[in-house]
């Protein structure tokens, strides 16, 4: 079963404290990863690998640069689900 | 009909000796930081790095190649002239030819021996094991000098904030000869050209040439090459661990290629070492030397014994082309 964006976020919460120990709560949808997060390239792609594990989806190199804000991700993670 | 004559198989081979030799001049964040507009503790966070190794302009990468062989040689107890092949695993001697293993050859004292360079940049050094490993079981060569070695300062770009920063020099060498049981398992390598384009340099030297590029510097898209490092790499890596028969618990150390702390933790996390496994982070004090970072990161935890003699350290090389190489060797 899909989803929903608000499960979607929850997870990405826990796998941004899960990288970088920051509050979960922290993380919210219009936050930008790099200049609100501070999260840089390499934690990016940690994060953005464990991502694909936990939803199983695939998220291409040529994507993850289009993953500016929080919600980004969350939408190309629900519309993308299997 | 008479048939050919060919040489008879030897079974195993295993490290006899390594030598190591850096850059003479200690290079620190405080140093490079400025036109990458960063910081000591920014590059320090990032990288784990807190000083690499610069070769200044009286040092060359012959100089350090030189050194680290006659260490090799002189601690492997064989005379140069026994040496049958040299092979220099290198991306930065200046020559596109005559090859800078065929000098070497000449400056260690083993004149005649077959002697070539290999370009696999960050796996160069493993490839070389593997090269060497298959000479000697062939019966081919009785001893093989390895030698990665790089000067890349000589290819970076102080504005570079994608890989310059993080590179060293130095050269690493090894000694291989025959032996009674196995030292060297079988490599697990291979290469990815559809991703060539994702570490190399700014422009090719017939560029240069015709006035297009500036001279042309080393240069990465690092989100593509982390992912790439660890998550295919660690597949290798336990791929490698399995063929040769051994289990976690076995091994001694984990030396990868020196690329980048986050790697090397990350490439550790993945691996589910226990922790009686000793990871080398020669990266701290050395950067990254691309071919050479193996065999310097190894020799480092033989000189400060945090292994011993008679281990086994699983070492995988990784880096431009793409290019990989992976095996277990008994630590010498």
């Amino acid at each position: 079963m899909a989803l929903s964006e608000q499960d979607v976020l929850a997870g990405l919460a826990e796998l941004v404290n899960d990288e970088t120990g920051m509050a979960a709560d922290a993380v919210q949808m219009e936050k930008s990863f790099t200049d609100d997060l501070d999260i840089d390239s390499i934690s990016m792609m940690t994060i953005v690998v464990n991502a694909e594990d936990k939803f199983g989806v695939k998220i291409p190199d040529e994507e993850v640069k289009n993953l500016i804000t929080v919600a980004d991700a969350v939408n190309f993670i629900t519309s993308n689900q299997g | 009909m008479k048939s050919l004559k060919q040489n008879d198989p030897v079974q195993y081979s295993r490290i006899y000796s390594l030598g190591a030799s850096r850059g003479s001049s200690a290079v620190t964040n405080d140093e490079i930081a400025g036109p990458i507009e960063s910081s000591d503790e920014w590059i320090r966070q990032r990288t784990g790095i807190v000083t690499r190794v610069r070769a200044p302009e009286g040092q060359s990468l012959m100089d350090m190649a030189v050194e680290a062989s006659k260490e090799a040689i002189e601690k492997s107890g064989i005379d140069p002239s026994e040496i049958d092949a040299v092979i220099l695993a290198t991306i930065s001697f200046p020559y596109a030819t005559p090859s800078g293993a065929t000098m070497l050859a000449a400056e260690v004292g083993a004149g005649d021996a077959a002697a070539y360079d290999i370009s696999a940049a960050c796996a160069g050094y493993c490839y070389g094991i593997a090269q060497a490993d298959a000479l000697i079981r062939s019966g081919n060569s009785k001893y093989v000098l390895v030698v990665g070695g790089e000067k890349l300062s000589d290819f970076i770009s102080p504005t570079d904030r994608s890989i310059s920063f993080l590179l060293g020099d130095g050269a690493g060498a090894a000694i291989v000869g025959p032996s009674d049981h196995p030292g060297i398992s079988k490599t697990v390598w291979g290469s990815d050209g559809a991703n060539w384009d994702k570490v190399g340099m700014t422009g090719s030297i017939l560029d240069f040439r015709d006035g297009k590029t500036e001279w042309p510097t080393l240069v990465q898209e690092g989100q593509p090459v982390f992912r790439w490092a660890v998550w295919e790499m660690v597949k290798v890596a336990k791929e490698a661990l399995e063929a040769s028969g051994l289990a976690p618990e076995d091994l001694s150390a984990l030396v990868t290629h020196q690329a980048n702390m986050r790697i090397i933790d990350e490439f550790a996390k993945q691996l589910e070492l226990p922790e009686s496994v000793v990871v080398a982070k020669d990266i701290v004090e050395t950067g990254n030397t691309s071919a050479a970072s193996i065999p310097l990161a190894m020799h480092r935890l033989l000189a400060e014994g945090k292994v011993k003699s008679g281990g086994y350290a699983l070492e995988i090389g990784f880096g431009a082309g793409l290019a990989y190489a992976a095996q277990v060797v008994e630590l010498p």
